[in-house]
């Protein structure tokens, strides 16, 4: 299988992995074993005084091959958005960042144009941007010439478990896209995962589908699986779909 | 002096960011503090001085996708 490659920095592992709705952190740490994921994303709060909770963070740092992913959720713009990434990079210690600007909160569809303004801003000020965004082939054309290092478009909105309703529009994603390709939201079953990595997905992140899941930790495995499956067969190439039978069999009449 | 962190009024004794970090007892690591919306490096946090009714943010990593 080919490493994937952001930024200059490859990845063995095709699955990223958003670490929100787990029911306890070392849960979480456990489901990042088994899913063999490198890449990892986190959230920003503000603290709170007289908090004085488990750390989040030493249960994700405790695996040295894992690049941490802070997001920018919360976030309403654009210039909401270059702050965020300015704490996330003080605080974490990494200029890499998943942009996520979604202002509504029933449907979280990400604000395309507050989206390409602040990857244009965040490059220039040299973040690696990896930015969630609409299924949008033209939008993600703009975020690559803007200088995102990914693209990730949603294949369903975050947290719906829909699978990849966006898919007609994702294969053209794919086929234009010289940057990879990352299927977030919506991922809800590691047969989605696997389906977007035949069509050519270059990686899939998943969160909600394995966090809620009745045992986070094999769902963290079957996902590994899948995506690791997906990739292989979209390697080896798909055999042509046809509309008539077509005969595996020898036809010849042995019978008579 | 009376300042804000994270819309909380708080009692400080501290004049600078850093007197502030250490009298909250804030991590080494993993935690970023803006005043005024203005994020401020932590190298900077024994220079900065505090007024009275300043605006802090301090944030920490939590759980998300």
């Amino acid at each position: 299988m080919k490493k994937l490659i952001i930024a200059g920095r490859e990845f063995n592992s095709r699955l990223f992995l958003g670490t929100g709705k787990f029911s306890n952190n070392q849960l979480m740490a456990k489901a990042i074993e088994a899913s063999g994921t490198e890449m990892v994303t986190v959230a920003m709060k503000r603290i709170e005084l007289d908090d004085k909770q488990d750390d989040l963070l030493t249960h994700i740092t405790q695996y040295s091959n894992i690049q941490l992913l802070p997001n920018t959720s919360g976030v309403r713009n654009a210039e909401e958005a270059v702050f965020a990434a300015q704490m996330a990079r003080e605080a974490f210690g990494t200029n890499w960042l998943k942009l996520e600007i979604h202002p509504d909160p029933r449907y979280l569809l990400p604000d395309s144009v507050e989206t390409l303004k602040a990857t244009e801003q965040l490059v220039k000020l040299g973040f690696v941007v990896l930015p969630y965004c609409q299924a949008d082939p033209t939008l993600c054309k703009h975020l690559e010439e803007a200088g995102a290092a990914t693209v990730m478009p949603l294949a369903a909105p975050i947290g719906t478990n829909k699978g990849l309703r966006m898919k007609d529009f994702l294969q053209i994603i794919i086929e234009q896209s010289t940057i990879p390709v990352v299927v977030d939201a919506g991922i809800g079953a590691p047969s989605h995962a696997a389906e977007a990595m035949e069509m050519g997905a270059d990686c899939c992140l998943v969160n909600t589908a394995i966090a809620v899941a009745g045992d986070p930790i094999q769902m963290a495995d079957a996902f590994r699986q899948a995506v690791i499956a997906g990739r292989q067969a979209y390697e080896a190439g798909l055999g042509a779909i046809s509309d008539s039978a077509e005969a595996s069999s020898p036809l010849t009449a042995f019978l008579n | 002096m009376q300042i804000s962190i994270n819309n909380t009024l708080t009692d400080t004794a501290a004049q600078t960011l850093q007197q502030l970090a250490e009298e909250l007892s804030l991590p080494s690591k993993g935690v970023a503090v803006a005043v005024e919306n203005q994020m401020v490096p932590r190298d900077e946090w024994s220079s900065h001085t505090l007024s009275q009714g300043a605006h802090v943010v301090i944030i920490k990593a939590a759980c998300g996708g």
